[in-house]
């Protein structure tokens, strides 16, 4: 059985978080970062822990990043994906849920098409549940992992002002960084054509700008939302086209704000879509650090949820293992 | 020949007379024989003492699903039927969204059987508006109220095309017959599994706009008075469906409407935490909404409650949101939560909750019952309001769970239902 830590059984997203455990999260990935850097990327803090990668839905860079999380990190892991598992032969996901609790797994880190569906697993099973995006829920691991980036280029996250740009409505990334920013004191906007911000958006407490111009005038940070090319198809806006001319972040566009703007994109990215090219590689862009700081980040979580205690996380690198 | 039954010195209270008094009832030949100060026993008769007890007609819900033919094992015709009773209905208007589709007499005829095989609380079919509900072609209204329809609806799916709603309020206002609509513009409403607002922002879910069932309740109203047909409109959630109903009454349009326990006490923050049991259709709205449906009921606007009983497997709930079906149980739970929320409350007085359980139901789709005057069908219930009790599903008599009042503390609990003079359920 899996030890309770200060993160809780799961973690499914940041909403229900403190800014505390927030910032432990945070605290905890700084000597993670690196063990990426040793020519031998391995510590033994997981070791004899198993987790299952289950994902419901396509993805690369967050399974990858998991991935190395958990080896860098001595877990044993398995991968599943929806196509040719049980899952797509009609397995329901409680059937799913409660097949892993018999092999007595430690972890399950989900990506899931339905929001709530980490929540759900993790009501029913014992082991630890990490959400590696649920639906158009939550993201709570990105959301981190773009503090720790802001922090790292700012130096710090508190009276920041951050704006999200692009399909709000259908970003799980969206809600855990409002989440996240607004616990760790950031200011938060969001900007995008009103047919792509959820009804309600300003009542969590963010500003609202329909003009990408106001947004990049406003801000110190954009976090450039991936758009989905089938938003167009159902009718949320009538072209990429128009979309890159009125909502593209582009150089002439920054370079009228008149001083630095920190670029974020938690990808993948459609250059020439939502961001331009020349932003993208663009000196102010950090997304590749963004990319670095998951796996630190996620070590973390899975560190912090196996039972580790935040302050031995340094000791952990060097063998002492667990403190369980 | 059933035994005649006294019901002595109970709080008798009849809305559609005014009367709420200490009396005796006396039922005899499955009629009221007679209500009045100490009667006399009859030969044989079956004598209960109901001080303390609340004597009134038999409550009416206009709006269940039972899932026979089709899904037995969810709910039949006579579970149902047996749910009610314990819940305090005589009479329940059954959907015709089963498998197959209640869209003929032969159809309408087996529930009409199943219901008289049960012998429990009467169960009223509706016939379907269209023919496998599909929204195409008129099904035979005429022969399925023969067969015993006391309605049409396609509920569970709009109406969606206009000209079918106006010839199936022309062609069942023939036959004296409402038509219910499940008021839902499917284009606005795709996709969404709860109400459109803030809460559904924050959980990443789809949502339904108020405005979705507010365009088809407006529609309703305006093809009820271009055709003087009668428009029964299902489960009212919003407070712009109220005062389009409002306006459209003032105006002398024959429209009438329900709305389900549900949406008179729970808001969309009931959905917290991905809770199925919280997902309907029409879902929960905000406490404007609730506000203003309490107060509509209370004056008129709305003509009654209804359960929109809909009965699902334990295992179907047991899903992500998005997946799991839309749709609670309430027949035993109907009176207690309305009688919780709105009575002990202080909002109604008792006897306009009965008014609206039972007076206004009965009348809105010219059933009878409805009242205890003598000669009427003796469709009598009786509850102890003082009782409390806590919702407990695995003790309903329903075959299924469903419930967003599990675990709740209610007053009030139905201890005598009485169908043509038969005792058909007693605590």
């Amino acid at each position: 059985m899996t030890a309770n830590s200060t993160l809780g059984k799961d973690l499914t997203g940041l909403e229900h978080m403190t800014p505390e455990q927030i910032r432990l999260i945070l605290d905890t990935a700084e000597p993670f970062k690196e063990v990426s850097e040793r020519p031998i990327k391995k510590v033994p803090a997981l070791r004899g822990k198993t987790i299952v990668n289950l994902f419901f839905e396509a993805s690369t860079r967050t399974r990858i990043s998991f991935e190395f999380a958990e080896k860098r990190l001595s877990a044993d892991t398995v991968n599943v994906a929806a196509t040719g598992s049980s899952v797509s032969k009609g397995e329901t996901l409680v059937d799913t849920a409660k097949n892993l609790e018999a092999m007595r797994i430690d972890m399950v880190v989900i990506r899931h098409g339905s929001s709530g569906a980490a929540e759900f697993l993790g009501n029913r099973i014992a082991s630890n549940v990490i959400n590696a995006g649920d639906g158009k829920h939550e993201h709570p691991t990105q959301a981190l992992l773009d503090l720790l980036t802001i922090r790292d280029k700012h130096g710090k996250i508190q009276g920041l002002k951050v704006c999200l740009v692009g399909d709000v409505l259908h970003s799980r990334v969206a809600r855990s960084n409002i989440w996240g920013l607004s616990k760790l004191g950031a200011e938060v906007a969001v900007c995008g054509p009103w047919t792509l911000l959820p009804r309600g958006i300003e009542e969590l407490g963010v500003k609202v700008f329909s003009r990408v111009e106001e947004a990049i005038e406003w801000a110190d940070v954009l976090n450039v939302l991936r758009l989905q090319l089938e938003r167009m198809e159902k009718g949320f806006i009538p072209s990429l086209r128009e979309y890159y001319r009125v909502f593209g972040v582009t150089p002439e566009r920054l370079e009228r704000a008149n001083r630095e703007i920190t670029i974020m994109h938690p990808g993948p990215m459609n250059r020439g879509v939502e961001i331009d090219s020349r932003v993208a590689d663009g000196p102010h862009s950090v997304i590749l650090d963004q990319v670095t700081n998951g796996v630190a980040v996620r070590m973390a979580v899975l560190y912090l949820l196996a039972g580790g205690r935040a302050e031995l996380a340094d000791a952990a690198k060097r063998g002492a293992g667990s403190s369980e | 020949m059933t035994q005649p039954i006294l019901l002595q010195g109970g709080r008798v209270i009849d809305p559609g007379k005014d009367l709420d008094q200490a009396m005796d009832v006396l039922i005899q030949d499955g009629k009221i024989a007679a209500v009045g100060r100490g009667l006399g026993t009859p030969d044989g008769a079956i004598v209960r003492n109901m001080s303390g007890r609340i004597v009134t007609p038999g409550l009416v819900d206009l709006h269940v699903h039972l899932r026979e033919p089709g899904n037995e094992d969810e709910e039949t015709v006579a579970s149902g039927a047996r749910a009610a009773a314990a819940g305090g209905f005589t009479a329940i208007c059954a959907m015709p969204n089963t498998d197959p589709v209640t869209d003929n007499q032969a159809a309408v005829g087996f529930i009409v059987r199943q219901s008289d095989r049960a012998g429990l609380a009467r169960v009223h079919p509706i016939g379907a508006v269209s023919i496998g509900q599909k929204g195409e072609r008129l099904a035979e209204f005429g022969e399925m109220v023969s067969a015993g329809a006391v309605a049409v609806s396609d509920d569970g799916k709009p109406v969606v095309s206009s000209h079918l709603m106006r010839t199936a309020l022309e062609y069942a206002r023939t036959f004296s017959i409402p038509v219910a609509d499940h008021c839902e513009d499917p284009t606005l409403a795709s996709g969404g599994v709860m109400h459109e607002g803030l809460v559904a922002a924050r959980l990443g879910l789809k949502g339904i706009p108020a405005a979705a069932e507010e365009i088809m309740v407006a529609r309703d109203v305006l093809l009820a008075e271009l055709t003087g047909g009668h428009v029964h409109l299902c489960h009212m959630s919003t407070r712009g469906s109220v005062a389009i109903i409002r306006e459209a009454k003032e105006r002398g349009i024959n429209v009438t409407a329900e709305v389900t326990p549900h949406h008179l006490t729970l808001t969309d923050y009931a959905c917290e935490e991905y809770d199925t049991h919280a997902k309907m259709n029409p879902p929960l709205r905000e406490a404007a909404d609730v506000a203003a449906l309490r107060g509509a009921l209370q004056d008129g606007v709305i003509d009654c409650i209804a359960s929109d009983h809909a009965p699902h497997a334990y295992d179907e709930k047991e899903a992500a949101f998005d997946d799991a079906p839309f749709g609670v149980v309430g027949l035993e739970t109907a009176f207690a939560v309305a009688h919780t929320e709105l009575v002990e409350s202080g909002i109604f007085t008792l006897p306009e909750l009965i008014r609206r359980m039972s007076t206004e139901p009965a009348r809105v789709f010219r059933l009878g019952g409805g009242t205890l005057a003598a000669g009427s069908v003796a469709d009598v219930s009786v509850f102890d309001c003082a009782a409390k009790w806590s919702v407990d599903p695995a003790a309903f008599h329903s075959k299924s769970r469903n419930t967003p009042f599990a675990g709740r503390a209610l007053t009030g609990r139905a201890v005598l239902t009485i169908v043509a003079g038969s005792i058909v359920h007693e605590l």
